[in-house]
């Protein structure tokens, strides 16, 4: 594949949006280990939220 | 099951755990077909190989001018309905609308030096553009500087109506304004102006970011519903310390 004279272009292109979509995809995979792990600690300590209260 | 059981927090993550295998994998296997087709597209007769950087820029600026469309339609349901999933909905599209319409700039700059000489014009196009991401990093800040969830979604809902007029003029720009940027060339009444060589690999890259788009945006919400519960709790957590 030859990319011609303007390969950094296009190399430049192709990079940043795979590093902003792995920053995303990074964001969104963190949080949501972060937020189960806070949940988890708070149900091992015996709160309950309140639907399951009346449940 | 009726689509209003979707508005129930608890259905939604069940179904959102559902379907995220399937996305994850047709996502996956989009990208593989559209990236193949599109480093094996031919070379524009005028650009060359910078035709290339359209596969990503093109698709970008769709979903960032989609993004801002979700969150328009979720702000109808918090203004107007006050549904909490409607803001969830919302404030899940805008880190994900704002991140497409980055990367729909800056490829349009990489690919605009190449080809007009220039990174960037204040032209209609590229400043109605400029200004959707500013409009985005406006609501995020809404969003994350709001001590209360319920207050912030409601500022944010009536930016996010605000900001939707600018999203005809971004669309229309380039036929209401002597513009560098080109005309449309895919969505045409006569028809797509692009070669189908070249055509397919784009619908295809679209359609794989589209999805990515959207299995983004369902665990995006996801973690902000776990959020919201563990605020509840917290907040459980302190009445019954003071109790």
């Amino acid at each position: 594949m030859n990319l011609g004279p303007h390969a950094d272009f296009i190399v430049a292109a192709y990079g940043v949006t795979a590093f902003v979509m792995a920053a995303l995809i990074g964001w969104v995979i963190l949080d949501y280990s972060a937020q189960r792990r806070i949940l988890g600690s708070l149900e091992e300590s015996g709160l309950a939220r309140r639907s399951q209260r009346k449940s | 099951m009726p689509i209003i059981d979707l508005a129930n927090p608890t259905r939604f993550l069940n179904l959102v755990s559902r379907a995220m295998p399937w996305l994850i994998a047709t996502t996956i296997v989009l990208f593989a077909i559209g990236l193949f087709r599109a480093m094996n597209a031919p070379d524009d007769y005028q650009q060359g190989a910078t035709v290339k950087i359209m596969f990503l820029h093109v698709p970008a600026a769709w979903l960032g001018m989609l993004g801002w469309a979700v969150m328009a339609i979720a702000a109808l349901g918090t203004l107007v309905w006050r549904h909490p999933l409607a803001d969830v909905a919302g404030k899940a599209a805008a880190p994900i609308g704002a991140a497409f319409t980055f990367i729909c700039l800056v490829t349009g700059s990489l690919w605009g030096r190449p080809t007009w000489g220039t990174y960037g014009v204040w032209d209609a196009r590229l400043t109605s553009m400029l200004v959707l991401l500013l409009l985005y990093l406006g609501v995020l800040a809404l969003y994350w500087t709001a001590e209360e969830p319920g207050r912030g979604a409601r500022t944010a809902a009536i930016l996010s109506l605000v900001g939707a007029v600018n999203l005809p003029i971004i669309k229309f720009s380039v036929d209401w304004w002597n513009t560098l940027h080109q005309p449309a060339s895919v969505f045409r009444i006569d028809g797509s102006t692009i070669d189908p060589s070249i055509l397919m690999p784009l619908l295809i890259m679209a359609l794989a970011f589209t999805l990515l788009f959207v299995t983004l945006h369902l665990a995006v919400m996801r973690n902000e519903i776990l959020r919201r519960r563990v605020r509840s709790m917290r907040l459980l957590q302190a009445q019954e310390a003071h109790a």
